[in-house]
Formats: C-alpha cells, sequence, structure tokens
C-alpha cells in the first residue's frame, strides 16, 4: 500500500515535471557543494547529486557542483557560488551547517538548501532536510538480529555527529526489540546508545579506515556489519567481499549500494537507503515553481525519505517469517505503535 | 655521529637542489616559470586524454584566471588562501636552507593552530590587542616545540628528522583527535571532535568586510608578509642565519669553524616549527574560528611544494605562495565554470613539482630561455 502510495506521489511529480519542462525557458542553476568523500562515492554525496541530476534531465534545469576536499573549503566553496549565478544553493552535510549559515546571513537573498542540517529557529532562506532514519535502521536492525548466526552485529560510524548517530541508534534499537520480541541476547558492537560512545573513523574518506574497522569488529564475532560513513564502508565491503558472504555482509547506507556498488553488491544484505535525491529534486523543483520557504523537510518511512532496500540477491536467504515481521514493525513505525527513539 | 650513507648523500642532494647556494636569475626564476607554462600544457594533455573537449579546456583556463585574479573576491581568495602556504613554507624554506628536509609542516600546524584556539577561548576578557598576538604567539611557540622534539631527536640521537617529523605527523593527528574530545576544548552540545569557537577578540581581523561580507580575505596576509621579511632577516642578516646556512651548505665545515652543529639543528627545526605554528594560528584565527581534526587541510604538505618552487628563498616563497593560493582559488573557479574536476589543479601542482625538480628538462623543452650551457658552466 506504501509502496503505492509512493509510486502515485511520483506519477503526480512526474505530470507537473512534463508541465514545468515545457515552459522552462531560462535555464535556471541548482548548484551543489558535497562534504568530503567525493561526488562519486557511491553513497552520501553521490545521492544527494542524483537529485541534481535527476532536475537537469527532467526539468532542463543546469546543475552545477564542487566538491569540498576539507573542510577548510566549505566556506571557500560556497564563496565561489555566489554572486546570483545560482537560483538555489545546495549544501550536502552536517557538517558544512555552520558555513552555510554564515553564508546565508551575509545573502539573505540567495535562497540555500541543507541536507542533514535543521536550525532552531529557523533562517528564512535556508531550506533543511533532514531525516528519520533511525525508521529505516531499526528495520535494519531487526533484520540483522533475525540473520546473525554468531549472535553478534556490528556498526560503526564516520564521525559522532546527529545524521550518522541517527542510523546507529535505529540499528541499535531495532536489534534490541529483536531480542525483546524473540527473547535472545543479540548483542550490537560498536555504538552505545546511552553514553553516546562508541566506534568512529572520524573521517569520511578513508576505505582503509572501512577495512580495518571491520576487521576488527569481524574479529569480534560480528557476521553482519552496518558501516555508516559514506566511502569507508566500500572498504568494509571489500573485506566482506575476501571473507565471503558466510562469513560477513554489510549492510549499506544512504544509497543502495546493490546499484552504486556493483563490484560488490553480493555482499549487501540489503541497505538503509536515505532518499536525499527525492528530497533534493523537491526542493529544486519547488524553488522553481516559486514556492521555497525556509524552514524543515524531513524526510520519513512515512513519505518514502528514508527505507529499507530490496535484498536483491540474499532475497532467498531471509526467511518468509522474517520479512513479514519486518511488513508489520514497518507499518507499527509508520502508524506509531512502534517507538523507534527508544523510549 | 654515523658515517654518511647512501641516502643521506641523496637526501643531500636533493636539498642543495632545493636551496641552491647562490641564487642565479635563471634557477630562481625561468625555471619555475617555464615549469608552470609547461604543468599547463601538460595539464591540458592531461584533460584531452579524459575526454575533455577542447573548448572546455580553454574555458577551464579561464576560469583558472577568472577565479584568481578576475574579481575583488577572487583576488580575496587567493591571499586567503595563500598567506597559510606562505607561512609555512618559509619554516620549511629555512630549514633546507639549514640541510633539514622538514616533512612535518602538518602535524605543527595543528599543535599551533589547536594551541592558538585554546588560548583564544580561554581567555575571552582580554582586549583585541593583546589577545589576538598572545593567540599567535601561542601558536609559534606550541609550532616551535613540537618541531623542536624532532630537531632534538637529531642533534641528540641522529634520528633522522625526515622519518621523526612524519611519525610526529601521525602523532598529531590522533592527538588532535584526542585533545578536540576533552570537555573543557570541545564545544557545548556537541559530541563530534570540534573545538569551542574563537571570540572575536581573538580573531584575525578581515580587511574588506566592509565592502562586502563574503571577501574573507584578513590580516593574516600581512602576517605572512611580515614573516618574509623576518626569514629573509634572520636567514641574510643575522648570525644564526649564517649559521643556519653554512651548516646546510656544508655541516663539517661548519663544525670545523666552531659551529655546534647540535644546537643550530634544534634552532632550525623550532624556527620552522615556529611559522608553521602560525601558519595553523592563521587558519583558525583568520578562517575557520574553530578547530576541527581536518582543519590543517593538507598545507603543511603543500608548503613543501611552496619552498621548493621558491627555491627557499624567502622571496621566491611569497610568489610561490601566492602562485599556488592563486591555483587553489582558481581551481574552484575551474570546478564551477568548466565542471573539470579539482583532481585536476592537484596534477597541475605536482607537475609543476616535477618540473622544478628536474631543471635540465626544463632547459631542454625549452632551449631558447636559457643561455648557452657553455656560457653557464663556469663553476
Amino acid at each position: 500500500m506504501h509502496i503505492i502510495a509512493r509510486s502515485s506521489r511520483i506519477v503526480a511529480l512526474g505530470t507537473a515535471i512534463l508541465f514545468s519542462s515545457a515552459f522552462a525557458a531560462t535555464a535556471f542553476t541548482a548548484c551543489q557543494i558535497t562534504d568530503t568523500g567525493g561526488i562519486d562515492d557511491n553513497s552520501f554525496n553521490q545521492t544527494a547529486w542524483k537529485g541534481v541530476q535527476d532536475a537537469m534531465e527532467q526539468l532542463g534545469i543546469e546543475g552545477r557542483f564542487l566538491e569540498s576536499q576539507a573542510e577548510t573549503d566549505y566556506e571557500a566553496n560556497i564563496n565561489s557560488l555566489l554572486g546570483g549565478q545560482c537560483d538555489i544553493i545546495i549544501t550536502v552535510g552536517f557538517l558544512l551547517g555552520d558555513a552555510t549559515q554564515t553564508a546565508a546571513n551575509a545573502n539573505p537573498d540567495q535562497k540555500f538548501s541543507i541536507v542533514d542540517f535543521a536550525y532552531d529557529p529557523e533562517i528564512p532562506n535556508i531550506l533543511g532536510q533532514v531525516y528519520a532514519t533511525d525508521e529505516a535502521a531499526f528495520l535494519a536492525g531487526y533484520l540483522a538480529a533475525g540473520m546473525t548466526k554468531t549472535g553478534t552485529l556490528g556498526v560503526f560510524g564516520g564521525i559522532n555527529i546527529p545524521p550518522v548517530t541517527i542510523f546507529m541508534d535505529g540499528f541499535h534499537r531495532g536489534a534490541a526489540y529483536y531480542n525483546a520480541q524473540k527473547d535472545t541476547s543479540v548483542i550490537v558492537l560498536g555504538w552505545n546508545p546511552d553514553t553516546r560512545e562508541g566506534l568512529f573513523t572520524n573521517n569520511f574518506d578513508s576505505l582503509d579506515d572501512g577495512r580495518a574497522y571491520a576487521q576488527n569488529l569481524y574479529d569480534e564475532g560480528a557476521d553482519i556489519i552496518l558501516p555508516v560513513a559514506g566511502p569507508v564502508g566500500l572498504g568494509s565491503a571489500a573485506l566482506a567481499d575476501e571473507l565471503g558472504t558466510e562469513q560477513l555482509k554489510i549492510i549499506g547506507v544512504d544509497a543502495d549500494l546493490y546499484f552504486t556498488d556493483p563490484a560488490k553488491k553480493h555482499v549487501y544484505l540489503t541497505s538503509v537507503t536515505k532518499r536525499m535525491d527525492a528530497t533534493v529534486f523537491d526542493v529544486i523543483k519547488n524553488t522553481m515553481d516559486g514556492a521555497f520557504k525556509g524552514g524543515v523537510l524531513v524526510g520519513s518511512l512515512s513519505n518514502g525519505g528514508v527505507d529499507l532496500a530490496s535484498f536483491h540477491d540474499m532475497e532467498a536467504l531471509v526467511p518468509e517469517d522474517l520479512k513479514a515481521e519486518l511488513a508489520a514493525i514497518r507499518q507499527g513505525i509508520i502508524d506509531g505503535t512502534i517507538k523507534v527513539d527508544g523510549n | 655521529m654515523s658515517t654518511p650513507s647512501k641516502t643521506d648523500k641523496a637526501i643531500q642532494d636533493l636539498l642543495r637542489r632545493a636551496a641552491p647556494p647562490r641564487a642565479e636569475f635563471e634557477d630562481l626564476v625561468i625555471v619555475p616559470i617555464f615549469a608552470v607554462v609547461a604543468a599547463l600544457i601538460l595539464g591540458a594533455f592531461t584533460m584531452l586524454a579524459t575526454n575533455v573537449e577542447l573548448a572546455t579546456i580553454g574555458q577551464s583556463y579561464i576560469a583558472l584566471l577568472k577565479g584568481s585574479v578576475g574579481s575583488l573576491n577572487a583576488i580575496s581568495e587567493t591571499l586567503t588562501a595563500a598567506a597559510p602556504l606562505i607561512l609555512a613554507g618559509l619554516g620549511l624554506a629555512l630549514g633546507f636552507r639549514a640541510g633539514l628536509f622538514n616533512i612535518g609542516a602538518e602535524g605543527q600546524i595543528l599543535m599551533g593552530g589547536i594551541a592558538a584556539v585554546i588560548t583564544g577561548f580561554s581567555l575571552p576578557g582580554l582586549p583585541f590587542v593583546l589577545l589576538l598576538p598572545l593567540c599567535l604567539l601561542s601558536g609559534a611557540l606550541v609550532g616551535a616545540l613540537y618541531a623542536g622534539i624532532a630537531g632534538w631527536l637529531r642533534a641528540a640521537t641522529g634520528a633522522h628528522e625526515v622519518i621523526s617529523t612524519i611519525m610526529l605527523n601521525l602523532i598529531s593527528y590522533r592527538l588532535l583527535d584526542y585533545l578536540l574530545r576533552q570537555p573543557f576544548i570541545q564545544r557545548e552540545g556537541r559530541a563530534d571532535p570540534i573545538s569551542k569557537s574563537v571570540p572575536d577578540n581573538a580573531e584575525l581581523p578581515r580587511l574588506l568586510d566592509w565592502l562586502d561580507p563574503n571577501l574573507r580575505v584578513h590580516a593574516g596576509i600581512f602576517l605572512a608578509l611580515a614573516a618574509v621579511l623576518v626569514v629573509y632577516w634572520i636567514l641574510y642578516r643575522s648570525k644564526i642565519g649564517f649559521e643556519f646556512r653554512a651548516s646546510g651548505a656544508s655541516p663539517d665545515a661548519a663544525r670545523f669553524a666552531g659551529m655546534r652543529s647540535g644546537l643550530i639543528i634544534v634552532a632550525a627545526m623550532a624556527t620552522a616549527g615556529a611559522l608553521a605554528g602560525l601558519a595553523g594560528a592563521n587558519q583558525v584565527l583568520g578562517v575557520l574560528d574553530r578547530a576541527t581534526p581536518g582543519f590543517s587541510a593538507g598545507i603543511g604538505f603543500d608548503a613543501i611544494a611552496v619552498a621548493l618552487l621558491g627555491r627557499s628563498h624567502p622571496f621566491g616563497v611569497l610568489l610561490a605562495g601566492l602562485l599556488f593560493g592563486a591555483l587553489e582559488a582558481g581551481g574552484r573557479q575551474m570546478q564551477v565554470d568548466a565542471g573539470v574536476s579539482i583532481d585536476l589543479i592537484g596534477i597541475i601542482q605536482a607537475l609543476i613539482i616535477v618540473f622544478i625538480a628536474a631543471p635540465l628538462l626544463v632547459r631542454a623543452i625549452f632551449p631558447w630561455g636559457f643561455r648557452k650551457p657553455a656560457d653557464v658552466r663556469k663553476e
């Protein structure tokens, strides 16, 4: 039912697109600034950029991007896109929050949108895009707890910031929910939702770290690992590829890694998708229609902003009972009968 | 001390090329200019090889020019990027002159920067005229101490500074991670490693924000210019500078002349570290107003290239720093206007270094730019 709702939304969007593109003569320009890790990171930055690419394709806009190679680039990159050449500047990543705020205050006529940051109080020329990722990660945690052979799961993050830890919270609580339901004792290594301490690589670009951290978790018994660090997780996937998926499975984040990392697609049990492409597209579309408004846009399970990807090659490995339970939990989260925030 | 090994000899050779004893016009000016030209041409070929259209290549070089000097904002960005490169580059150049191959500017930048931040937010009550110099001073001091470790290891045990500075870089990364999570440094309400903000009266003032709030150029560029003059004075007008250069040119001769080589090594490393520490302070007090794990952004390594390109001469470093700053600012515009990857700028920078390191290659490519070899070979 949910899928139908979503696809009808897409159809509605599609017709709107047809109309708007027919009349769009002037080049609307959307500019995007990535976080570190690169625009081709197969996950975080790439997903957000796909939103602009989709808009380029379907709305006929012009899209530009600037990659941040270090945190010192944020402000400089925003600066080089100011001056009226961009109808909207989309910054991608929590860490760009300060720089975006500074630029927005200095340039009240420039429209901004930022992925993974919400301002309190709201800033009239910034639209924040945030995601209830814990809802989808909760499902992933439940699934992983049902699939593990060793009774141990692993998770690690890039940097200890809310848009990363929300994955880890959801994953942890999903596994705990499984334990409560089934009276099992699956443990999750790498994150403690109460002390807010856990395993972090402190970067979003080292594939070596992704491999080393996954190796550590594997050595401690984990057979399913959720790396929440953009391209760092590709290093973990390489390890799973070498060890074999019997020994270690990976859960992707942000994009459906089965498609974006085709060389290692067989190691992904599923992916916790964060549809930044959809929200970025919507923001561009609304801005084109003159409906831009500062504030916060929340992607959740109910509006398709976050989701659990399909199992693809591992479809047959996941027991039918577990699939049915996941469907029920998903409905419960949407209804509000199951709380994912741990209260 | 041990007998000089093959590696030592190779490094001596490299240093001689990095810091030529006599400032010859051709080596100092013509070779770098041709190196840049050759790198830009080869960069264009690289783009061609990666299926970039000819028109886009032209467009991207125009964007490079536009983004570096084409507007007030472009110049402001160039100067902002150049200031820390000049400061750290001066430190490395001074080391090269003294015969020390310091790879540790990155770590010294990090340590100096975090020291400046801590001083800044710990003493928010002090007036601007007192607090800013104090922050800069603490950055320089901590940078000097950190580099001094490598100098002392070299002087006392003979441990090679190339190795020890690289290792100290690695230590500094983790030390910074650790420090940024200490409650008295970490920003309130944040779980990620990020320091508290520096108060306004500790910041290097922006020079042109009354014109346009987006112009980021700050007083750090004056700091860099002052450092150029000071380093020039140290190297060519002071006694210790003469000792630096003497022991760099010939360590044995310097020792036989009665210079205390151990002390000179530590002093040279510490001065280099102080300059790198200033570069770190410049970044946190002028640009970022806080410290995060990645705030050095590879400046310490780019500065090696700046020092090499500048032939380890203070004025050369100034020009090379401005060029690299321009490449960085223009590279951004290249990506925006032409969609060319920013990695290409890295390639061009690397090519410049290759050509600088091989002056004979440059002479072979541009034979008409130089006097006949017969005239030059009079050594």
